[in-house]
C-alpha cells in the first residue's frame, strides 16, 4: 500500500496556505518600492526570491521562512493547507515578469522595466488583497492555447 | 527620483479588476449556455442526476477546487435527484472548448436532459448553490 503512496504522481507537497498569501503581501511591498523608486537593484533582489520559489517552492523562499518563523507560530494552529504547485507556477510567472524588467533597464527601456514591474506588482497584490490565483485563471487558457485541436 | 504616479495607475487598475473579479466569483451566471447543446452521461461518464447534475471542471493547478469539490459533493449527499461530476479540464479539452470554459474551478449547472441553465466560476457560496438548484425543475 505505501508503495502506492510514494509514486511521484501521487505524493503531493502540501504548504500551509497562509504563507504564500503573506508572501505575496511582502512581495507588493518590494515591487512597489522598485517601482517607484525606479531601482532595477530592488527587482533583482525579487528576481530572485522568484527563482527559489519556482525552483524550490515558496516555502524556501527569505517570505516563507520568515513566514515558518515568525509569522505562523503566532496563527491559528490548524492551517488550511495547498498543493504548492499552484504558488509555485505563480513564482515562475513572477520571474518571467522580473527578468523582462531587469532586461528593460539593461537596454535603457524604462517603460518596459515600469510595464513588467507593474504587471508582477499587480498580480502579487491580487493574490494578497483578494486571494487570486493567477494560475487557476491562466493555466486553463494556456493548455487551450497550446495544445493542438483534435 | 520617486515617481508615485505608475504605482497609483497600477494599484487602481488591480483594485479595480479585484473588486470585479472578486463580485463574479462563485455567481452562477446564465448567459454561456449553448442552445442545443447537451451534456449526456456518455460525455460525463456517469449517469445524470434525476433532476440535476453539477459538473465540475478541476485542474491540477488549482485550489479552489478542492474547496469547491468539497462543499459541492458534500451539499449533493442530502440531494437523492441531484449529482455532482468532477472533470479535469486537461484531458477533456475538446469539451472545455465547447463549452469555452477558461478557469478552474467552473461548475456547470444541467437539468436532467443534460442542458445548461447555468455556470459559475469559482467556489460558489451554498446559499448561492441552492438558489440556483432550486431553479431547476
Amino acid at each position: 500500500m505505501s508503495e502506492i503512496l510514494e509514486k511521484p504522481e501521487v505524493r503531493k507537497i502540501y504548504i500551509d496556505a497562509r504563507g504564500p498569501r503573506f508572501s505575496a503581501s511582502i512581495t507588493t511591498i518590494v515591487l512597489a518600492t522598485a517601482l517607484v523608486t525606479h531601482n532595477v537593484w530592488v527587482l533583482v533582489a525579487q528576481g530572485l526570491v522568484f527563482l527559489i520559489g519556482a525552483t524550490f517552492g515558496p516555502q524556501f523562499t527569505p517570505y516563507g521562512l520568515i513566514f515558518k518563523n515568525f509569522i505562523k507560530p503566532r496563527l491559528k494552529k490548524i492551517a488550511p493547507t495547498e498543493d504548492v504547485r499552484p504558488p509555485k507556477f505563480a513564482q515562475s510567472v513572477g520571474l518571467i515578469f522580473a527578468l523582462v524588467g531587469i532586461f528593460g533597464a539593461v537596454v535603457d527601456r524604462s517603460l518596459i522595466f515600469a510595464a513588467a514591474t507593474g504587471f508582477a506588482l499587480a498580480a502579487a497584490f491580487l493574490n494578497a488583497a483578494f486571494n487570486y490565483c493567477l494560475g487557476c485563471e491562466m493555466y486553463l487558457i494556456l493548455v487551450r492555447t497550446t495544445t493542438r485541436r483534435k | 527620483m520617486k515617481t508615485y504616479l505608475p504605482l497609483l495607475v497600477v494599484l487602481a487598475l488591480a483594485s479595480t479588476y479585484g473588486f470585479w473579479w472578486k463580485r463574479r466569483q462563485g455567481a452562477i451566471r446564465s448567459h454561456k449556455a449553448i442552445p442545443g447543446h447537451r451534456l449526456g452521461a456518455d460525455v460525463l461518464g456517469e449517469a445524470l442526476g434525476s433532476r440535476a447534475t453539477m459538473v465540475q471542471f478541476s485542474s491540477a493547478f488549482c485550489t479552489p477546487c478542492r474547496a469547491t469539490h468539497a462543499l459541492l459533493s458534500q451539499m449533493v449527499i442530502a440531494m437523492d435527484d441531484v449529482k455532482h461530476v468532477q472533470i479535469d479540464a486537461e484531458s477533456h479539452l475538446e469539451l472545455v472548448r465547447q463549452l469555452d470554459i477558461r478557469s478552474t474551478p467552473t461548475t456547470i449547472f444541467i437539468n436532467k436532459d443534460g442542458i445548461e441553465v447555468g455556470r459559475a466560476a469559482g467556489t460558489p457560496k451554498r446559499e448561492q448553490v441552492l438558489a440556483a438548484l432550486a431553479a431547476i425543475n
